[in-house]
């Protein structure tokens, strides 16, 4: 088990080496000359030199990527460019709290909504229950989360004021519930789908005969033998969308103004301020990357067969 | 002597993309307190169906369309689901076919044997965890206390079949139904699952039902045997009347099969022509008509009814024949 850990650990800084490769690249081969942005439109030739010597831009390319792994190791992810050199890591650690709220609140209405949905429908396929959760399923998986967002604004806060209209304050949850139940909304369907999927399969299988013929109540078959069998594949969605939200949600948190790191983000790509950008995206990338870590532990841990094989 | 449980007509029908299928075709039969029943046939001949039936475990896509089943005169089919709860498990216990997965693999085994004890007996905590560790002991499994911690994984499928079988007996069951308990398993391990379910059930006075594809098993373990082919019990009668004496020609068809263990060996072991027929594609007449090497006219017209242990037209005529025959000498010799 040891082994498999260090095993894992390795192979995750692997990736996150490439991911920062690809994202240095993706950054220098972005359209645009950052020393002429920062500069001004009407700066002379001299002055944008000088400040593209500054940022280290006029260094072959290598050096230039070997100095950022540099600077990466020591935690710096170089300044903006457009919000007068405040340092990025600085940035996105302070809009972090709020994004991670915002996935928190995301991941447990998605479990909220959807796993009861995919459970009863599993236990009465084809009953009204089930036809009315496919239709949630359906209508939350095509309907744009925008969209969504727009018309809970409109309707329960804008026309009935039952929620705020945007940003946060006190208390938090009043602000979050909004944007958090859209947010969760589309993943709820697939949450539905998921575990119906899941709980159909287990329903069938042989031990859970075994445990009617054992004369168990239905409550004990479902959450002693039934559940955590088939919700055990969902510990990859958790995981995977609670890293994928950590890197910034960035439609939800335009359309309810909150400031998270998808806010950021969008905002830094409106201004070409590639700093910001590649910052935001290795903070994605390093959440899914290590949720993905946490995601095969937790496997080992739940499930005894996982264990073993390690 | 009062039956234990008593079959009547059951009829089970399957509902299927391409139309009903009807799987179990009226089957009667009745076990005693403490007598062996074998059900022998093929895959699809109903008889797994059956079981299931009895148990109330058939899916949604099945339905018990017609028949009675009685437990000590309770109408099984009529029970309350809390009345169902408490029989199964308490009353009459299943094994089932594949050990390895009618454990469930995410519960460690301590819990899946002390849990039926609990739910039926109320067995406080400790009691029943000490319990499940007699119970252990008792189907053989080294080191029962350590192991009740331990997960199916570790368990081979001998052992894990024990651990069902400890489990089924665990409630001291009046009836337990074994669905191919040892086909899953090898040779030598079949031997001694068979064995420690001789000895569960005789120490309990256990009621069993052995089903299985397999006469030779069926036949050091049980009393009396019912064959099935196609949904349909085919010839009834006791161990000795069925190997001794096999009237229906599937019945012979299946000792035939068996290779002796005395004489040479044929080159090919024999086998029956042709496969059973296909769900939905049943002729009239006799279903196994098509296979049977004795077949006449009238056995592709009509099913021949089940009288005096066997459904054949040609067995049920030597008999007649016979039994004139014997009458005659009778009244000769009477004279």
């Amino acid at each position: 088990m040891t082994g498999w850990v260090l095993r894992r650990i390795g192979q995750t800084a692997l990736v996150l080496l490439g991911v920062v490769t690809l994202a240095f690249f993706m950054a220098y081969a972005v359209p645009g000359d950052p020393a002429r942005l920062i500069a001004g439109p009407n700066a002379d030739a001299a002055t944008v030199a000088s400040i593209r010597h500054q940022l280290g831009l006029d260094a072959p390319l290598w050096s230039q990527y070997t100095a950022f792994l540099g600077r990466l190791l020591r935690g710096d992810l170089g300044t903006s460019y457009a919000l007068h050199g405040a340092p990025v890591a600085g940035q996105i650690l302070q809009a972090l709290p709020t994004t991670a709220l915002i996935a928190l609140g995301g991941v447990l209405w998605q479990l909220v909504l959807g796993v009861p949905a995919g459970i009863v429908a599993a236990y009465r396929p084809k009953s009204a229950a089930d036809r009315l959760a496919t239709l949630g399923a359906l209508i939350g998986l095509s309907a744009p989360p925008f969209w969504i967002g727009l018309l809970l604004l409109y309707y329960l806060a804008y026309r009935s004021s039952v929620f705020p209209l945007n940003g946060l304050g006190d208390p938090l949850w009043w602000y979050l519930a909004l944007p958090t139940f859209t947010l969760g909304l589309a993943g709820a369907a697939w949450y539905a789908r998921m575990t119906r999927t899941q709980m159909l399969e287990v329903l069938r299988s042989p031990y859970i005969q075994m445990a009617r013929a054992k004369g168990l109540r239905e409550r004990t078959i479902l959450t002693r033998h039934a559940l955590r069998n088939g919700l055990t594949p969902l510990i990859t969605m958790i995981g995977m969308d609670f890293g994928y939200f950590l890197g910034g949600v960035l439609i939800i948190e335009s359309v309810f103004g909150l400031p998270g790191v998808g806010k950021l983000t969008y905002d830094a790509i409106d201004q070409l301020d590639i700093p910001i950008v590649t910052g935001a995206v290795l903070f994605a990338a390093f959440f899914v990357v290590v949720m993905n870590f946490l995601v095969d532990l937790t496997y080992a841990v739940v499930d005894p067969r996982v264990r073993n094989r390690r | 002597m009062d039956a234990l449980l008593d079959v009547d007509d059951l009829v089970v029908r399957f509902a299927t993309p391409n139309g009903d299928h009807t799987a179990v075709r009226g089957v009667s039969f009745s076990v005693a307190a403490g007598e062996r029943l074998g059900i022998v046939g093929e895959s699809g001949s109903g008889k797994s169906v059956t079981a299931q039936a009895l148990m109330r475990l058939l899916g949604p896509a099945a339905t018990v369309e017609a028949g009675a089943v009685r437990f000590e005169g309770r109408d099984v089919l009529g029970f309350s689901k809390d009345e169902l709860r408490r029989w199964r498990g308490a009353q009459a216990a299943m094994v089932f076919q594949d050990p390895l997965s009618s454990l469930n693999p995410l519960v460690r085994i301590g819990r899946q044997v002390t849990e039926t004890l609990r739910e039926h007996l109320g067995t406080d905590r400790r009691t029943a965890v000490a319990r499940a560790v007699e119970l252990l002991s008792e189907v053989g499994i080294p080191d029962a206390p350590a192991r009740l911690r331990d997960y199916p994984m570790t368990f081979s499928g001998g052992m894990r079949q024990r651990v069902a079988i400890a489990i089924a007996a665990s409630c001291s069951p009046k009836l337990l139904i074994a669905d191919e308990p040892t086909t899953a398993l090898d040779v030598t391990v079949q031997a001694q699952v068979l064995d420690l379910m001789d000895r569960m059930t005789s120490e309990l006075g256990t009621a069993v039902i052995l089903i299985s594809h397999d006469l030779g098993v069926v036949s050091t373990f049980c009393d009396r045997v019912l064959v099935m082919y196609a949904g349909r019990v085919v010839e009834s009668g006791t161990i000795e009347e069925i190997v001794g004496a096999p009237r229906h020609p599937y019945t012979r068809a299946l000792l035939g099969s068996i290779p002796s263990m005395t004489g040479p060996l044929p080159r090919r072991l024999p086998s029956i022509p042709g496969s059973p027929p296909q769900a939905g594609t049943r002729p009239p007449g006799c279903s196994f008509a098509s296979r049977c090497p004795l077949a006449e006219d009238v056995c592709h017209e009509a099913d021949p009814p089940l009288t005096g242990g066997v459904a054949c037209h040609v067995a049920t005529r030597e008999i007649a024949t016979r039994d004139t025959r014997e009458i005659a000498t009778r009244e000769e010799n009477g004279r």
